[in-house]
C-alpha cells in the first residue's frame, strides 16, 4: 500500500477502535473553504474562510481531545446539507450538534439562536431575554461573535437594534449574503 | 511553558513517510502495512496520556521499533515451514544491492540496533529504552552490526 491508502486504513481503524475524537475535512463553499470538525456526538465545529485552520485544529486538540484526525466520510451528511443550503434547497439543518464548546450563557444565547427561522432576523437584545437575562446584551453579541458551529447555528441572523447589520465572524458581507440568500433583506 | 499536544493528524502528516521507510527496512515492504497500521493505532491509544508534546518523533520511533521486534519475535515463535534447505540462506549479498537490505541481514537486535540509531537517530539510551536492554548491551549491538556492515561492504 502507499502512504494515502495506508493513512486511510489508519483512520478507519482508528474509527473502529474508538480512538477518532475529533473528525475533520473541508468543504467548498460560495465563501472559500470551510472547515467542518464532528465528535461522535455531532458537528463541534465549522471554521470560517477567514480562520486559520491549524489555529482552529490546535484548539479542538487542546479543549476537546488531540486525537484529531482528517476523515471526511464522518463529515459527509454535514457536507451535503450546507451544499443544499447554499443553494438555497434547505431551509432547516437536521445534523446532530455537539455543544461543548460554549457554556452557561453562551450556550443558552446561541441556542435561542438556533431557534431563530429562515428567513428571519432578531436584535441582539432579544436573544438576550430570550437566553434569560434581558440585561445581557453585549454578552448576547460576544455569544454571537464566538459561535463555534456559524452557519448551522445562524448568528448571521442576529441583528443590532435598529437593523444594522453588526459583526460577523465571515465578514460583514457574507452576513449579508447569506441574510439574501434566505430573502431576509430587502433589494 | 511545555508544549501542547499538537492534532494527530500534524503528527501523522509529518512522520508517516519516515515512519514507513523505517518499518520497510525492519520488516520488509509487505509486512511493514500491518506494523505501520499497528504502530500508529497504539501512538493514537497511548497519545492523550502524554504529558507534553516535546520529541513526538523519536516517541514515535521508539513505538514502531518495537512493533517490528514484536513482528520479529512473532514470526520466530511460528517458522514457515520449506521442503528443502535451500543455498540462498548462505548465499552472501550481491555487491550491488542496497545498503538498507543488508542491514535487513544483520541479526534482529543488530538490525534493531543500527536501524534505531541511523535512520531513526535516536540516542543510546533510547535505542536501549527501545531493545528493552541496557544502554552498553545497545552500544555493542549497534557496533557489532556497524562492523559487520563494514566488513561486508570491504
Amino acid at each position: 500500500m502507499n502512504e494515502a491508502q495506508l493513512k486511510e486504513r489508519l483512520v478507519e481503524g482508528a474509527a473502529s477502535a474508538g480512538l477518532l475524537d475529533v473528525a475533520y475535512t473541508t468543504a467548498d463553499s460560495p465563501f472559500g473553504p470551510l472547515l467542518l470538525a464532528a465528535t461522535r456526538r455531532g458537528v463541534v465545529r465549522i471554521g470560517m474562510p477567514t480562520q486559520d485552520d491549524d489555529a482552529l485544529l490546535e484548539e479542538l486538540a487542546a479543549r476537546i481531545s488531540p486525537r484529531v484526525l482528517e476523515a471526511p466520510a464522518r463529515l459527509d451528511e454535514a457536507r451535503r446539507e450546507l451544499d443544499l443550503y447554499f443553494e438555497g434547497r434547505l431551509r432547516d439543518f437536521d445534523i446532530p450538534l455537539d455543544w461543548r464548546l460554549s457554556r452557561d450563557f453562551r450556550r443558552r444565547a446561541l441556542r435561542a439562536v438556533a431557534r431563530i427561522p429562515y428567513g428571519e432576523t432578531r436584535s441582539y437584545a432579544q436573544v438576550a431575554k430570550r437566553a434569560g437575562n434581558e440585561r445581557a446584551v453585549r454578552a448576547a453579541g460576544s455569544a454571537c461573535g464566538s459561535n463555534p458551529i456559524p452557519i448551522v447555528v445562524p448568528c448571521h441572523r442576529v441583528l443590532r437594534t435598529g437593523g444594522a447589520l453588526g459583526g460577523y465572524g465571515g465578514g460583514p458581507a457574507m452576513k449579508e449574503a447569506l441574510l439574501r440568500l434566505e430573502g431576509a433583506l430587502e433589494t | 511553558m511545555v508544549s501542547a499536544l499538537p492534532p494527530f493528524q500534524a503528527l501523522l502528516d509529518r512522520h508517516a513517510g519516515e515512519v514507513l521507510g523505517v518499518l520497510r527496512a525492519a520488516v520488509g515492504g509487505v509486512d511493514a502495512d500491518d506494523c505501520f497500521q499497528e504502530t500508529f493505532v497504539a501512538a493514537l491509544r497511548a497519545y492523550p496520556k502524554l504529558d507534553h508534546g516535546e520529541n513526538l518523533r523519536g516517541w514515535l520511533m521508539t513505538i514502531a521499533h518495537r512493533k517490528a521486534i514484536d513482528h520479529h519475535r512473532a514470526k520466530g515463535r511460528r517458522p514457515i515451514p520449506v521442503e528443502e534447505v535451500g543455498e540462498m540462506a548462505v548465499e552472501a549479498p550481491k555487491p550491488d544491492s542496497g545498503i538498507w537490505e543488508r542491514v535487513g541481514a544483520l541479526p534482529p537486535k543488530q538490525r534493531a540496533a543500527v536501524t534505531l540509531r541511523y535512520a531513526c537517530d535516536l540516542p543510546h539510551a533510547e535505542i536501549a529504552a527501545a531493545l528493552d536492554c541496557s544502554p552498553e548491551a545497545a552500544r555493542r549491538s549497534l557496533h557489532e552490526g556497524i562492523k559487520r556492515l563494514r566488513k561486508e561492504l570491504a
